[in-house]
């Protein structure tokens, strides 16, 4: 779209034209006009060759300016009031290569990442934190699980990087949309500034997600949706396929300020919120490349599933004994997340840990797979071994 | 005049920008289950894309899979018998006038099988009559022998004639050969009931599941038709052989469940790991020695933490999944 000094009998408002596949642009109302301003105003937009007659948004200029003005503005004016979100121009370019700063407030979980049953800080509900007492790291041995990847509710705060681009028309250069390729776990997302809407509740879902942006002024809204089942944190609390994922893209000189809010109404008691720092890259090199192929890690039943039956996780206090906090502070919950917490923790006492050895992983129904040899990947859990069969499981990332 | 339309417009237009600027509260929609006594008037079908010739027909009843060619149409299941129309005219906008050859049931229940007869007389089987016999010219239905043996005795009085699969197989699968492409029935032996299946589309690498995978309520158990909760297990554990994910876990093969919308291995994965943990849990306290009440009252340890997601239909409800376990678990083999 071209920029123009248009005369005060018009009137622009920025729409979505579905004659325009979706795409948001500038339509143009006259309250007034005499045929000569129309005339002037056509041609400013499409030249005085070619008139209206050769394109989508030509022919919706023409059938605007051929109804009477009341019949066309005041109809024209409440179908807009109808439009419930409309994307504009991008205020912020975020195109290059931006790197994480796992040195951060998010070090913890960029890194090493958490303990077993460390669930502090997070407003999950009971029944994440009874999913995250049952689970068991050798459930991610089991190859269908090994290729896992971080969801887009977590994956910023993975040994992050991303290369950020523009999909812009051709014509117009309008938005269409922005693209992000994030190098854990090679993913790749879109996330589109043209206004279409979010699938139906019959389509699959990604780890990535579907997205769409508004511009709020220089800061990009983005709203995710279609997301797996992943995790909140790795590995040991649940996200559901039901969440939904509110990105906040801030830009200030080098920095990009990532926050995001996710609601999770399966898992979460209250919106998760975090944010990340993230800094330009003044050189392009980008490391995408993170294949990831499944092995069978040691023998076990046909379908099994290693988990902790109620009551059975020998680990749930070891963390909060080490680090010699309260059994409820690692346990999580919506609370938590307010400073009058720390008045309760006040009077709560100490974690004691005994380490006693995990039960079997197998039921009568799963029978208990033969051991490997000692120390193989497949053996028994030692003593003072944490996984289900298979070693501990967990990332490194 | 002209001032007060000016002044109503301007003012119509600060109201839009208010609007525009507002965020559109937009969330992931839930799954959930078939409305119960529905208003069929009101019900529409949702048809999507699945992958290569494979689509998927939602809302009128269990998800119908439609494998659309050049020799015609393929349906995996038929929906109730009431949306039957609906469907006919979703098959249409997607095959044109292509011939239906064949429907393949996966198990029992009217959401899957009601629409059988009305849509088997809108297939032909060949374009002209020699060589069929006495065999009406219509679409072939296909099921697996144990549902049509599970038809036949419900009889004929509540499950009609037209709706039993003529065109039965007895062992681990049935292979077909459906517009260029292997088609594999393949048994799920004592799953949802006794006579299940699911169907594998070779090239175009799509799996319907039948019931056993549904993405809105636990696994329906019918004991009465021979369900047990293991056969659904190993059911799943097969899905999960036949898949391939193409990246990180995620697309390639992609699966078409009984309720709910598509997935691919890693929902069929986290499902089968929350109906083995369910079913791990009941086993552990029949070992104990527990009773049914017992059972019932440990809950919510039983299926707890996945009740907010599949707990959703009244007539299948959590406390319903446990007791099948439960009673399956400790029948008399």
């Amino acid at each position: 779209m071209r920029l123009m000094t248009l005369p005060p009998e018009f009137i622009t408002i920025l729409i979505r034209c579905p004659e325009l596949a979706g795409r948001a642009g500038v339509l143009v109302v006259c309250i007034n006009c005499k045929s000569t301003a129309r005339n002037e105003l056509r041609h400013r937009f499409f030249g005085r060759d070619n008139g209206a007659a050769g394109s989508d948004l030509g022919r919706a200029y023409h059938q605007m300016f051929s109804a009477g003005r009341t019949a066309l503005v005041l109809p024209f004016l409440l179908a807009v009031l109808l439009i419930p979100s409309v994307p504009a121009f991008a205020q912020i370019d975020f195109t290059g290569v931006w790197n994480g700063n796992t040195n951060a407030e998010d070090g913890p979980e960029r890194a090493a990442g958490p303990s077993l049953v460390e669930f502090l800080g997070l407003p999950i509900n009971d029944q994440a934190r009874q999913w995250g007492l049952a689970y068991r790291p050798g459930r991610l041995s089991l190859p269908e699980h090994q290729c896992q990847v971080h969801a887009i509710h977590y994956i910023h705060r993975g040994p992050f990087a991303a290369r950020i681009w523009e999909e812009r028309d051709p014509v117009t250069h309008q938005l269409i949309a922005i693209h992000e390729a994030i190098s854990t776990y090679e993913q790749k997302r879109t996330i589109w500034m043209d206004g279409r809407p979010h699938p139906s509740a019959n389509a699959p879902h990604t780890w990535m997600g579907f997205s769409t942006g508004v511009w709020n002024g220089n800061m990009l809204t983005v709203t995710t949706t279609h997301v797996k089942h992943a995790w909140h944190r790795r590995e040991n609390l649940p996200s559901s396929d039901e969440v939904t994922v509110i990105e906040h893209w801030v830009r200030n000189g080098n920095v990009w300020t990532h926050i995001s809010v996710t609601e999770d109404p399966i898992f979460l008691a209250e919106p998760l919120i975090k944010s990340e720092d993230l800094t330009l890259n003044a050189s392009p090199n980008f490391n995408p490349f993170w294949p990831c192929e499944s092995i069978e890690e040691g023998e076990r039943a046909r379908g099994q599933v290693p988990h902790y039956l109620p009551g059975t996780n020998p680990w749930v206090a070891e963390y909060a004994a080490i680090h010699k906090l309260p059994q409820e502070v690692t346990l999580g919950g919506p609370e938590q997340m307010y400073p009058e917490y720390r008045n309760r923790m006040k009077t709560l006492p100490v974690a004691v840990f005994e380490e006693k050895a995990p039960p079997s992983v197998g039921t009568s129904s799963t029978p208990t797979p033969p051991a490997a040899p000692a120390g193989g990947r497949g053996a028994a859990p030692p003593a003072a071994g944490r996984g289900g069969g298979a070693g501990r499981g967990g990332r490194g990332n | 005049m002209k001032r007060i339309f000016h002044t109503t417009a301007l003012a119509l237009v600060a109201v839009c920008s208010v609007v525009i600027g507002a965020q559109q509260q937009i969330r992931t929609p839930k799954q959930m289950p078939l409305p119960r006594n529905p208003d069929w008037a009101k019900m529409e079908v949702e048809t999507l894309h699945v992958q290569g010739q494979v689509h998927m027909i939602a809302g009128a009843g269990g998800n119908i899979a439609v494998q659309v060619g050049n020799t015609g149409v393929l349906l995996v299941d038929t929906g109730y018998e009431q949306m039957s129309g609906k469907v006919l005219a979703a098959i249409r906008k997607l095959s044109g006038d292509r011939t239906l050859r064949t429907i393949i049931n996966t198990t029992l229940s009217d959401a899957h099988t009601g629409a059988n007869a009305v849509l088997v007389k809108e297939g032909r089987l060949n374009q002209a009559g020699p060589g069929l016999g006495q065999r009406p010219n219509e679409a072939d239905l296909i099921g697996h022998s144990n549902l049509l043996a599970l038809m036949t005795d419900i009889g004929r009085d509540k499950i009609p004639v037209e709706r039993w699969p003529p065109s039965v197989f007895s062992g681990k699968q049935k292979d077909l050969y459906s517009n260029d492409e292997p088609v594999v029935v393949l048994a799920v032996p004592d799953a949802v009931t006794s006579g299940d299946s699911m169907v594998w589309f070779r090239k175009s690498d799509v799996v319907a599941t039948g019931e056993i995978f549904n993405q809105a309520t636990f696994p329906y158990i019918d004991l009465a038709h021979g369900g047990t909760i293991n056969g659904i297990i190993e059911g799943l554990n097969t899905v999960l052989d036949m898949t391939v994910p193409k990246h990180n876990q995620e697309g390639g093969t992609m699966v078409i469940p009984g309720y709910g919308r598509i997935g691919d291995e890693h929902d069929v994965l986290e499902y089968r790991d929350m109906v083995t943990i369910v079913r791990d849990r009941v086993q552990a306290a029949i070992n104990k020695k527990m009773t049914l009440a017992q059972v019932k009252a440990m809950k919510p340890s039983a299926t707890y933490e996945y009740e907010l997601r599949f707990n959703r239909d009244p007539a299948w409800t959590a406390e319903m999944f446990v007791e099948a376990i439960y009673t399956n678990l400790t029948a008399r083999k």
